[in-house]
């Protein structure tokens, strides 16, 4: 690993609470990843952006900067990645997963707020987010009143600009959001001096469906019945899918899908064919969040998918056709971002009809609904999916927690409870 | 042919002895160092197989115990032996507080659990006890003989300590506050049982169910007899020796 200190006090980290984190963070790593068994070879790559994830993709960025481009940071599916990248910009997923930025957070913000939020905050505060340090500005959503409260104060740190998402799928909403997409294309012409033109957008779109299209090949080989991968190793990747150089991303989540594609012929996986599969449902899990996963995969659960913002919600939507003009591009953009079931809209039946297909699809033998704690969108559309579920008599265990540990054992009677219900 | 169950709690240990039936069973404090307690507790036994539950059952992995349980399958499955017609079992610990209902046939078939917080657990009573200066065992009984109760609004062990305090400054009258909190636990563990919709015969089970004025609320509130085992702390256990058994 390259010496990257000097890089980090030039983009003003707090360089000893850095080194804990990064160490904290190593030694997770180790013991949650890297001690799995039986592990496709293809992992390495993603294994080894995770020994980086503060070095060489930051330079990257910093190194795009140099030369005169710039970057734009976010947190959210809504944000359209292709704008940004037909403006010359590199978009990047931010820190938010990490209980480690949550007290600085909770030194401004209120403490029952969601963890992601606080988190988010959290790390800009502590400068121990190379992420956000290195981007020229963050694109902010209103996809709940936590984060719409939070971009504000966030604004006093970081120029952040906020895009509103609507609450409804009506045509009206969709006409703001239309509007809204522009105003993102004009602020990113202002800010890079860059003219998106047609061709430029439609070359950026097809990079994304490429990135999307490699993640639904991923998803599909976790059908395999016993699965092929991990569902943290799954999860991961989906986050680093935020974060990573899209082509390169996408060049190496197909050859382990190839890999994967092989294990499947051959029936060979890393659990048991009759290990209790579980689909995930909820709130997003920002990296490094994986302790729904570790707690599951430790009781002896596979997770099979995850209907989730890093999962499924993250890639399942495509571009609808259109006649290629910028505007018709744009429009086209505009629909698919709100093609997104996320707990925000109200109603969001869709998305109970994504999970019963999901549970269906991959043979799930139960549900996971994840809520984080204060996250009131999801939390309260656990009702929702409860009923439904029922009606579909399909198990589902519900749980909210945040990014503590301190909830672990509870968190485990519950997990290890269901598992014995659903396993028989 | 003697199989074990060892339930590992936050606050005791239960060790149940079966071979045709119940042979013995064992019930210490848990403290600081469960694991170097449970060794103790099963010195010189031998057992053809011994299966842990509760909070610390994976503690019990390390040469203890073949095998694990939840505390929700091993409390259905004492309960059911111990009364084949239990379609709800309500669990008060030290630290948690489960509702399950099971299928006609035994299974679990839902559960509920709170979360990290103590509300509706043996450690809100307990905080209530030391605040009222009284040991936990007489808490119930000193409740019994309120005559009406105070209303504790918060279920919260901190914030509810703290109003405990205000009130006894207030001069309320300390049988009608510890009623208050009764009043307070048992409405929430029977918010908790009423989203699974429970069906006779009730067994409430763990050590709260100790408690009697605990025991006639719950009662009450869901409109159902609620049936408490001679031994109600060690149906985990229980539970467990019957899945060694298998």
């Amino acid at each position: 690993m390259s010496d990257y200190r000097s890089m980090w006090t030039d983009l003003g980290l707090d360089l000893e609470r850095h080194d804990t984190l990064l160490q904290a963070l190593g030694g997770m790593y180790q013991d949650i990843f890297l001690s799995q068994q039986n592990r496709p070879k293809a992992m390495d790559y993603f294994d080894f952006v995770v020994s980086e994830i503060h070095g060489l993709r930051v330079k990257e960025l910093v190194d795009h900067r140099a030369a005169g481009g710039k970057v734009v940071g976010l947190y959210c599916v809504f944000v359209p990645e292709d704008l940004i990248l037909a403006a010359g910009a590199i978009p990047v997923g931010l820190c938010a997963g990490a209980q480690f930025a949550v007290p600085d957070a909770e030194e401004v913000l209120p403490r029952n707020t969601c963890p992601l939020v606080k988190s988010s905050f959290g790390f800009k505060v502590s400068r121990t987010c190379p992420y956000i340090q290195a981007s020229d500005f963050v694109v902010g959503e209103t996809t709940c009143d936590g984060k719409k409260k939070m971009y504000e104060i966030l604004g006093e740190y970081h120029p952040t600009f906020v895009m509103e998402v609507p609450q409804k799928k009506t045509p009206l909403g969709r006409q703001l959001f239309l509007e809204e997409v522009r105003g993102l294309k004009a602020k990113l012409g202002a800010e890079t001096g860059t003219t998106i033109t047609a061709a430029g957008l439609a070359q950026a779109t097809g990079l994304i469906e490429g990135k999307r299209r490699a993640l639904q090949r991923l998803n599909n080989v976790r059908k395999a019945r016993p699965v092929p991968i991990s569902g943290l190793d799954a999860l991961l990747i989906t986050q680093i899918a935020f974060y990573d150089d899209v082509a390169r991303f996408t060049e190496k989540v197909n050859a382990l899908c190839d890999e994967l594609e092989e294990r499947v012929a051959s029936g060979e996986g890393v659990a048991p064919a009759d290990a209790p599969r579980v689909l995930i449902s909820g709130s997003p899990m920002a990296v490094p969040n994986w302790k729904l996963h570790q707690l599951l995969q430790e009781s002896g659960a596979v997770v099979v998918g995850e209907e989730s913002c890093t999962g499924t919600r993250y890639y399942n939507y495509l571009t609808p056709a259109n006649d290629g003009s910028l505007e018709g591009q744009l429009a086209a953009i505009a629909d698919r971002q709100l093609e997104t079931n996320c707990a925000c809209f109200t109603p969001n039946d869709e998305r109970l009809d994504d999970i019963v297909t999901l549970a269906g699809d991959w043979t799930a033998d139960g549900v996971v609904h994840y809520a984080l704690q204060f996250c009131h969108t999801f939390a309260n559309e656990a009702v929702k999916v409860e009923r439904r579920l029922a009606d579909e008599k399909i198990s589902l265990l519900r749980i909210e927690t945040d990014y503590s540990d301190e909830d672990t054992g509870q968190l485990r009677t519950r997990i290890d409870a269901f598992l014995e219900m659903i396993g028989k | 042919m003697t199989y074990a169950g060892l339930d590992i709690g936050s606050r005791t240990i239960v060790l149940v002895e079966l071979d045709g039936e119940i042979k013995d069973f064992r019930v210490i404090d848990a403290g600081p160092n469960p694991l170097q307690r449970c060794q103790a507790l099963v010195a010189g036994k031998a057992y053809t197989r011994l299966v842990a539950t509760g909070y610390g059952r994976r503690l019990a992995l390390n040469g203890l115990a073949q095998d694990t349980v939840s505390e929700i399958k091993a409390y259905a499955v004492g309960a059911r032996y111990l009364y084949p017609d239990c379609h709800t079992v309500i669990d008060v610990g030290g630290q948690d507080c489960k509702v399950t209902r099971l299928a006609d046939i035994g299974d679990v078939q839902r559960f509920e659990m709170n979360d990290r917080c103590a509300a509706g657990t043996g450690a809100f009573l307990e905080a209530m006890a030391r605040t009222l200066e009284m040991p936990i065992e007489e808490l119930g009984e000193h409740a019994l003989a309120g005559t009406g109760p105070v209303r504790i609004n918060s279920l919260c062990t901190v914030f509810a300590q703290s109003e405990v305090v205000s009130l006894i400054a207030r001069g309320a009258d300390s049988r009608d506050i510890a009623l208050g909190v009764h009043e307070a636990i048992a409405t929430r563990v029977a918010g908790m049982a009423r989203r699974l919709s429970p069906k006779e015969r009730v067994v409430f089970a763990g050590g709260g169910a100790l408690n009697r004025c605990l025991r006639q609320l719950l009662s009450q509130k869901l409109g159902l007899d609620v049936t408490v085992p001679e031994q109600p702390q060690i149906v985990g256990a229980l539970g467990a020796a019957l899945v060694a058994r298998g």
